[in-house]
């Protein structure tokens, strides 16, 4: 596989008492499509906070490209080429559609009318062509994910952290998104994403990573992940795997 | 330029009022307005645009307004670059208190506390110490010479303030043009997201804030000169405070002629208010008040906020009224 535009290593965090990133390494290969999953609670967005640098880990280190970024806030990742989204979406609400992407545009245009253009044209890369002169707080939930995709995509990253963005859609919706973020992956952009909804992960990331507790448990492609029998219990509960393996059985 | 041309519409008709109100009562109620304007578009770039409300920004008007007369009285020197002095006072003070709250990560009612006790904590000081004249205040010699900034004609004086005010409003509006300006508003609405963004939300919130400080300590300024006097209570006090940040929210927070209409808005009705109740002494600061009150409660975003929605509401009605009109007919 391609060389790795990102590694975690061996990142720990605390919440008071509470573990909640446990030595986690994992890598995203640059230009591909990584998924990171894992049960509620596992650790998943707070690993995102890290490397977006909303956290300062307690523990290991985060490169990029293969530089120490460990620590450095948000803006200045944003600058270097990384974006996410938030799980529970952030939109400027008092402002409209295209005002939200043009924030994120502006980043490496400082001229109006070319961060005007490119707001525009991302607005529509995502589905979001018509509603540019809405107000964000009026969009739906689908749509308002479509914004952060828009918003994200405006910094013009190479890495793109996606936090289920597929969450709260129904199976249209879902179908419709899971293209658009295809093709960003085939424009050169490498994407880390957690997801929950299995279908889009099966069909979009050629690796998956597995956080349970705070830990990676497993790691390969889809099919391999899904067969591992730590994995369903990490989902199922204890001796999960076996029960199910004996009803394959049977 | 495009973007300017309401600034001069407006700009060029309040500059041709001297010219047909020769009234001094008039004029000098013009001057008032429009130095309330002018400290209320400080307080609206820092808190219209960047949503950092601030409940001291008497530390910036009396900042400006006591290095404008001290410079002149203390130290001989001359009027013009002693204002000009007093202005980048305002912009080194808000530097200053901004790098001190920001850094600190300080948002919404904890960092309107801290601007009120920066304020309280100045006027206290200003009260005391012997270089501001303490509890005395300081005078500036009267001087009606254009080398002192001093001018005979009361029309004058309303063309300097006017032109300032013109200049905050241009401010105003290259910054809402601006990816600054983009920027600010972001942090406002979202502070988290905007970091995601590539925004340095630390960096952009002191920039406002030392622009914001530098337009302020300006009304300062001209106070001075207008004025010729200045003690603690007028410098420093929570009446500047109020009315810079109150003549923003009722004229639109957040808008480039917000402060503006709100600052005429405002004083219209204390002057209407007097005169309605005549000789009962402080029913008219109730009268006032209760109509603020009505304001803020009936239109949120302000009277341009007002404006615009109802401008939306007739515009979504008129077609509607039309397609029934022709029903009627048919």
């Amino acid at each position: 596989m391609a060389k790795s535009l990102l590694v975690v290593e061996r990142v720990t965090h605390r919440f008071g008492g509470l573990l909640a990133v446990n030595a986690a390494s994992l890598a995203a290969p640059e230009g591909h499509i990584t998924a990171l999953i894992g049960p509620n609670g596992a650790g998943k967005t707070t690993l995102f906070s890290i490397i977006s640098g909303f956290l300062m880990p307690r523990e290991g280190s985060v490169l990029y490209a293969d530089e120490d970024i460990t620590g450095e806030p948000p803006h200045k990742l944003a600058r270097r080429g990384i974006a996410r989204t938030f799980q529970i979406v952030q939109p400027f609400g008092g402002l409209s559609v295209r005002d939200n992407i043009l924030v994120g545009a502006h980043l490496h245009h400082r001229a109006r009318h070319r961060a005007l253009a490119i707001a525009e044209q991302v607005g529509h890369d995502v589905g979001l062509g018509d509603m540019l002169d809405r107000p964000a707080d009026t969009l739906t939930i689908a749509g308002r994910k479509r914004l952060e995709l828009a918003r994200a995509l405006a910094t013009e990253p190479k890495l793109l952290l996606l936090d289920e963005v597929l969450a709260g859609l129904n199976p249209s919706e879902i179908r419709d998104i899971v293209p658009i973020i295809r093709n960003f992956c085939r424009r050169g952009i490498t994407i880390m994403m957690i997801e929950h909804v299995m279908q889009a992960v099966m069909s979009l990331a050629e690796l998956v990573f597995v956080l349970a507790e705070g830990r990676v448990i497993a790691e390969g492609s889809p099919a391999q992940v899904a067969a591992n029998p730590a994995v369903v219990e990490a989902y199922l509960g204890h001796g999960a795997a076996a029960k199910l393996g004996g009803a394959h059985a049977r | 330029m495009r973007a300017l041309a309401p600034i001069f519409v407006v700009v060029a008709a309040l500059a041709a009022v001297p010219l047909v109100v020769s009234s001094n009562v008039v004029l000098n109620f013009l001057v008032v307005a429009l130095l309330i304007a002018l400290a209320g578009q400080g307080w609206n770039i820092l808190g219209g645009y960047g949503g950092q409300y601030s409940f001291g920004h008497a530390a910036f008007f009396g900042t400006g307004a006591y290095v404008t007369a001290v410079l002149q009285v203390r130290y001989g020197v001359n009027a013009w670059p002693a204002f000009a002095a007093g202005i980048a006072s305002g912009a080194a003070l808000g530097a200053l208190i901004g790098a001190l709250t920001f850094r600190s990560g300080l948002r919404g009612s904890y960092f309107a506390l801290v601007t009120l006790a920066f304020a309280e904590v100045l006027r206290i000081v200003a009260s005391v110490a012997p270089i501001t004249g303490a509890g005395v205040g300081t005078l500036v010699k009267l001087d009606l010479r254009v080398e002192a900034m001093q001018f005979q004609s009361r029309a004058v004086f309303y063309w300097v303030i006017l032109a300032l005010v013109a200049a905050s409003l241009v401010i105003a509006r290259l910054i809402e043009r601006s990816r600054f300006g983009v920027w600010l508003v972001a942090v406002r609405e979202n502070e988290d997201a905007a970091r995601a963004l590539g925004v340095d939300a630390t960096q952009v919130k002191l920039a406002a804030m030392v622009i914001s400080g530098a337009v302020t300590a300006a009304a300062g300024c001209f106070y001075v000169q207008y004025f010729l006097f200045i003690d603690a209570p007028i410098a420093y006090g929570t009446w500047i405070s109020v009315e810079a940040l109150l003549t923003p929210i009722i004229g639109g927070v957040g808008t480039v002629f917000g402060p503006l209409l709100g600052a005429l808005v405002v004083k219209s009705l204390g002057e209407a208010a007097k005169l309605i109740t005549g000789d009962a002494p402080g029913l008219d600061l109730i009268v006032y008040g209760a109509v603020l009150v009505l304001v803020i409660w009936l239109l949120p975003r302000g009277l341009i906020g007002g404006l615009a929605q109802a401008r939306k509401r007739l515009r979504r009605r008129a077609p509607a009224a039309a397609a029934t009109a022709e029903a009627g007919h048919g």
